[in-house]
């Protein structure tokens, strides 16, 4: 009974997915009949929602302009805010350049960001399923330092551990490589993962487990074919703050990769920003299509970015 | 200490069973165990190794040698290293508070009933999910001193009268890269207060409404106090995170003009990388870490002890 | 020094060359395609065999593509030989060497005249003393020559010869009545900045590479050479801390005080100077040779025609400038240091550099008196000729990167405002000093 009960609530933190909506289908409607004349809010929460909208959204607006705007435009005082002629050749560039041009090197970072972020999501997804069973099921000595341990990886400094990872690395002849990548990303993924899925296994009630091992079920089988397709939710959440994250590392990237067969997006642009300095409308062709990817990645997961919250995560 | 005061704690298992299931769970946990602490716990303790050591080169032929304590002692009177770590403390002050004041205000109003809810609700997500080295060669582009976007803006309305060299003085520097930082972390601080609201029992707001509290007193006198325990995760995470800036300004000032934008992170790395410290690089480092596991701790009670929306 | 390793690049390299022709045709395509049949032009396939990894910087001296074009040609005479080439801006470049040594990952890397002393002797680029040929010592200029020597040992084979130039724009110049001959020295400059901002003929007449990076050192450099100081002296001392260095950084400042300089100097790199300089929005700038041809380039110029190469002006001292040079080494990692030395030494080789002339100048002597040489670029090899033979370089220490950043941070904060240049200059020389004990 007070399990259920810590469940349901987790659930209520965990799970923005379902629960929101139906705690509004219950809740709140008699209360919306109530003030129906008030069911919107103020005009100055929209004005303000409005502004913000725009403070949001300007940048990238700008950086869509200045890809098509021709380079010595750029360059006028005063500046134009929209061309006169139109540029679309960086695009096209993009789209068609041979392997050897940097915006063909460019979609080989996208193309190496992909298989990375993949690869370290499939990787940490697998390890934390079951570390988070283990965490979440089985009561065994040291299990709340266990816990902590990986959580404390999570927030290790990347510049602390980057030498001798480095050298490691070397060793092992996995520097510059998109395999080695994957691996050391997936150090800094797996804690957090692990984490957002133990909560997710904490808020499934044992009786689930009970019931199967009667049925005569191995702790495997229980894992795969009970537990996890109740934690889709979770599931989904981890894969969204996770891919998020490899999209985004720099530092590693940075030192760990140089030839464009391994280098990520983030190294990428970080080059590009500097190389071609002069001309601003490949810099912002560059950086909205680095954008792209995990934008749209967003916008679709968006539903789970509450319950990955509550579970502990962050991104930034 | 030992026992695992976890969130759903059952009836307490004999000991027998438990022990099996410590065999069970060293068995699942290995695979994760093995990825984490291999590729974290044995470099962590050979930074801890070099950071005794004079280490010039980043190939084995070249010899190393040991030298005690002196990187640290170094470290704790170098006079840039020191500059750095207040600066940094500076930019994680600042952009922390402003982040979060902008975070909780944000979160609120995309929990309010507005039309078009969704399209406010993409516009946060947007500089959320921008790749940090994408915002920062973003910046520098907006805040180019001859053509960036944000001159011709400002002259163009009025509001100054002349370009600007934004990121040409070591202080106007600083603050452009807090503004940047601030522009996209203000999202995730938005979106967990919007997740702690969801949280929050509808009926006491509405008590409060039918008592006839204003907007603003309702605010302060049920909502703020609620979301304490979210605002303190928020704080914590993007202490951490803060503290450990460098993507930003890597991109964005690379530790200039006149070393007015350097942090402890990049200082480190130009240690290692630029001037082949690898010793010394590896000293400056760890002290990082000695400051990020101390915030660490606050983050981990408040996750473990009364956190979690749920367990109030 | 083998017979066979000497005599091996030489036919290479005149294969190289007698497949240069169709290297032009080439050009248009993308150069990842693979060569054309090595039957055409007669040239005998080299015996090297193997991959080489270069890295290369992407910004001043050649461009990428002639390099691709460059590496086609020595493709063709090496069919054995595959060429990967990566190109990263100048800042990323000494991090990357480093970061890739241990992996091993190039076998050939781009380095500046200012590195070998550090990367030399922390093992990270060969010796390649046996190799040099005698006839370079005679042959190659100086600047060149000594660019990636440490301690009398050849640590690469030199490759661009590079030094800052004063560019100024005649347009501009003349509309406010200003003879070209008035800025050769650093007053006249000063004074025709006055002029050129009275009239508002542009807001800023200067511009700069006054960045916190090595950009701001080189002008720094230039300036006090012609102020008649020395940034070290020849014990290796810090030498700034008076006369011609303090000059410099005082007259640095003065332009930046008097509204002369454009404040976005001191975030600007050399990319930046081009940019402005190019859209009309400076008169005059210092920088490498490449901004000659980048300033007057219609396609990304708007004051393509405009833009005059000359010396660095008087200070008092004479009109020098600083050693921009930079090499080409063979790592220490290399698997294949034949295929590496073939390359670099085909890069490098008189018809190579003379053919590509526009990019960077040559390495070699006869180029300057080449009638070719002078006749594809007359404004720029006379003014070379001269500059060339009057410039300094920077100290050749083990921890160069340690003591620039201290001094970048000192000549910043003379610049800014916030310490009066000789004081900055006693302070950095205190910090110097200990970096240069260690």
């Amino acid at each position: 009974m007070s399990l259920e009960h810590s469940a349901s609530q987790r659930e209520a933190g965990g799970n923005a997915t379902r629960q929101p909506a139906s705690r509004r289908e219950t809740g709140r409607r008699p209360v919306t009949r109530r003030h129906r004349r008030d069911a919107h809010a103020p005009w100055w929460q929209h004005l303000l929602a409005l502004l913000v909208v725009i403070v949001f959204l300007a940048p990238f607006a700008w950086l869509a302009i200045a890809s098509i705007t021709p380079a010595g435009a750029l360059l006028d005082r005063p500046l134009r805010w929209w061309p006169k002629t139109l540029d679309l050749s960086r695009w096209s560039a993009i789209a068609t350049g041979g392997a050897a041009t940097p915006a063909g090197g460019f979609r080989q970072a996208m193309i190496n960001s992909t298989i990375v972020a993949l690869g370290t999501v499939a990787l940490s997804l697998t390890v934390a399923v079951l570390g988070g069973y283990a965490l979440s099921r089985l009561r065994f000595r040291g299990h709340r330092m266990v816990l902590l341990g990986f959580l404390s990886t999570y927030m290790m400094p990347p510049i602390a551990i980057v030498i001798p990872l480095y050298l490691i690395l070397v060793q092992f002849g996995l520097l510059d490589s998109k395999i080695g990548l994957i691996l050391v990303y997936s150090s800094f993924i797996t804690p957090f993962v692990l984490w957002t899925l133990t909560g997710f296994f904490d808020t499934l009630p044992r009786e689930l487990d009970e019931a199967a091992t009667v049925d005569g079920a191995g702790r495997l089988r229980i894992l795969v074919q009970v537990l996890l397709p109740l934690c889709r939710p979770g599931i989904f959440s981890a894969v969204l703050f996770a891919s998020l994250l490899c999209w985004d590392e720099f530092l590693y990237a940075l030192i760990f990769t140089s030839s464009s067969s391994s280098k990520t997006i983030p190294v990428a642009v970080a080059e590009f920003s500097g190389k071609f300095s002069t001309d601003f409308g490949l810099v912002s062709a560059g950086g909205l299509l680095a954008a792209l990817p995990p934008v749209i990645v967003a916008l679709i997961f968006q539903r789970h970015i509450a319950a990955g919250l509550a579970a502990g995560a962050v991104k930034g | 200490m030992t026992v695992g005061s976890s969130a759903v704690s059952t009836t307490p298992p004999g000991r027998r069973h438990r022990r099996r299931n410590g065999r069970a769970a060293l068995l699942f946990l290995a695979p994760a165990g093995l990825v984490v602490f291999g590729l974290v716990a044995w470099p962590i303790i050979r930074t801890g190794w070099l950071s005794f050591h004079r280490v010039i080169s980043p190939l084995p032929t070249v010899p190393t040698e040991s030298v005690g304590l002196r990187n640290f002692s170094t470290a704790l009177t170098d006079p840039a290293l020191i500059s750095a770590a207040g600066r940094t403390l500076y930019f994680t002050l600042v952009s922390t508070a402003a982040e979060l004041t902008f975070g909780i205000a944000l979160g609120v109003l995309m929990a309010q009933r507005l039309r078009f809810r969704w399209l406010l609700r993409a516009a946060v997500l947007l500089p959320w999910a921008l790749p940090t080295v994408v915002n920062a060669a973003m910046w520098r582009y907006m805040l180019n001193a001859d053509y960036g976007p944000v001159n011709a803006l400002l002259t163009q309305v009025g509001l100054i009268d002349g370009y600007r060299s934004w990121l040409g003085t070591p202080l106007s520097a600083l603050h452009m890269i807090i503004i940047a930082d601030v522009w996209k972390n203000t999202s995730i601080a938005a979106f967990f207060v919007l997740a702690g609201l969801t949280v929050i029992p509808r009926d006491l707001i509405e008590a409060a409404e039918v008592d006839g509290a204003g907007t603003i007193r309702r605010f302060f006198a049920i909502t703020l106090p609620l979301l304490r325990p979210v605002i303190a995760v928020v704080l914590v995470l993007r202490t951490i995170e803060a503290f450990k800036v460098f993507d930003i300004v890597f991109v964005m000032t690379r530790g200039g003009p006149a070393d007015g934008t350097q942090t402890v992170a990049l200082y480190a790395y130009i240690t290692a990388f630029s001037n082949q410290s690898f010793g010394y690089g590896s000293a400056v480092a760890l002290l990082i870490v000695l400051v990020v596991l101390v915030l660490a701790m606050i983050y981990i009670r408040l996750l473990t002890s009364s956190s979690g929306p749920e367990d109030r | 020094m083998s017979t066979s390793t000497s005599q091996l690049p030489r036919r290479t390299f005149l294969a190289g060359v007698a497949g240069l022709g169709a290297v032009g045709a080439l050009a248009a395509c993308s150069s990842g395609s693979e060569a054309p049949s090595s039957s055409g032009g007669g040239s005998t396939p080299g015996q090297l065999q193997g991959t080489i990894n270069g890295l290369f910087m992407k910004q001043a001296g050649y461009s990428e593509q002639h390099i691709r074009q460059m590496a086609a040609a020595f493709k063709k005479a090496n069919p054995g030989v595959t060429v990967n080439m990566e190109f990263v801006a100048y800042e990323a470049l000494h991090d990357k060497i480093v970061a890739a040594a241990a992996a091993g990952t190039y076998d050939l890397v781009f380095i500046d005249v200012i590195w070998p002393a550090e990367l030399a002797s922390k093992g990270l680029i060969a010796d390649i003393s046996d190799r040099i040929p005698a006839n370079w010592s005679t042959d190659i200029l100086p600047g060149a020559l000594n660019s990636a020597v440490y301690q009398k040992k050849f640590y690469g084979i030199p490759w661009l010869l590079d030094t800052k130039y004063f560019y100024f724009n005649k347009a501009m110049l003349s509309k406010a009545g200003i003879e070209p001959s008035s800025v050769t020295t650093w007053d006249g400059v000063a004074a025709a900045a006055k002029t050129l901002k009275s009239k508002g003929i542009v807001k800023y007449p200067l511009m700069w590479s006054w960045s916190q990076a090595e950009a701001v050192i080189c002008d720094w450099a230039a300036l006090t050479a012609s102020f008649g100081g020395k940034l070290f002296d020849d014990s290796g001392q810090p030498a700034f801390t008076s006369g011609g260095a303090v000059q410099a950084l005082e007259f640095m400042r003065r332009t930046l005080v008097d509204g002369l300089t454009n404040p976005s100097s001191t975030q600007s790199l050399e990319d930046d100077v081009v940019k402005v300089v190019s859209a009309g929005d400076a008169a005059m700038g210092l920088n490498w040779t490449y901004m000659f041809a980048a300033a007057n380039d219609p396609k990304q110029s708007k004051v393509a025609g405009d833009v005059v190469i000359t010396e660095v002006p008087n200070g008092g001292a004479g009109r020098m400038s600083v050693n921009g040079s930079s090499a080409l080494s063979i790592t220490a990692t290399t698997k294949n240091p034949d295929a590496a030395w073939a390359f670099a030494k085909f890069v490098s080789s008189q018809k190579i550099q003379e053919k590509y002339v526009s990019d960077s100048l040559p390495i070699w002597k006869a180029s300057y008196d080449s009638p070719s040489v002078i006749k594809s670029a007359p404004e720029v090899v006379p003014v070379a000729k001269e500059q060339l033979a009057n410039m300094v370089n920077r100290p050749q220490v083990v921890n160069y990167n340690a003591i620039s950043q201290k001094l970048q941070v000192a000549v910043q904060k003379a610049l800014l405002g916030e310490v009066d240049p000789k004081q900055a200059m006693t302070t950095a020389a205190g910090d110097v000093e200990q970096i240069l004990k260690q």
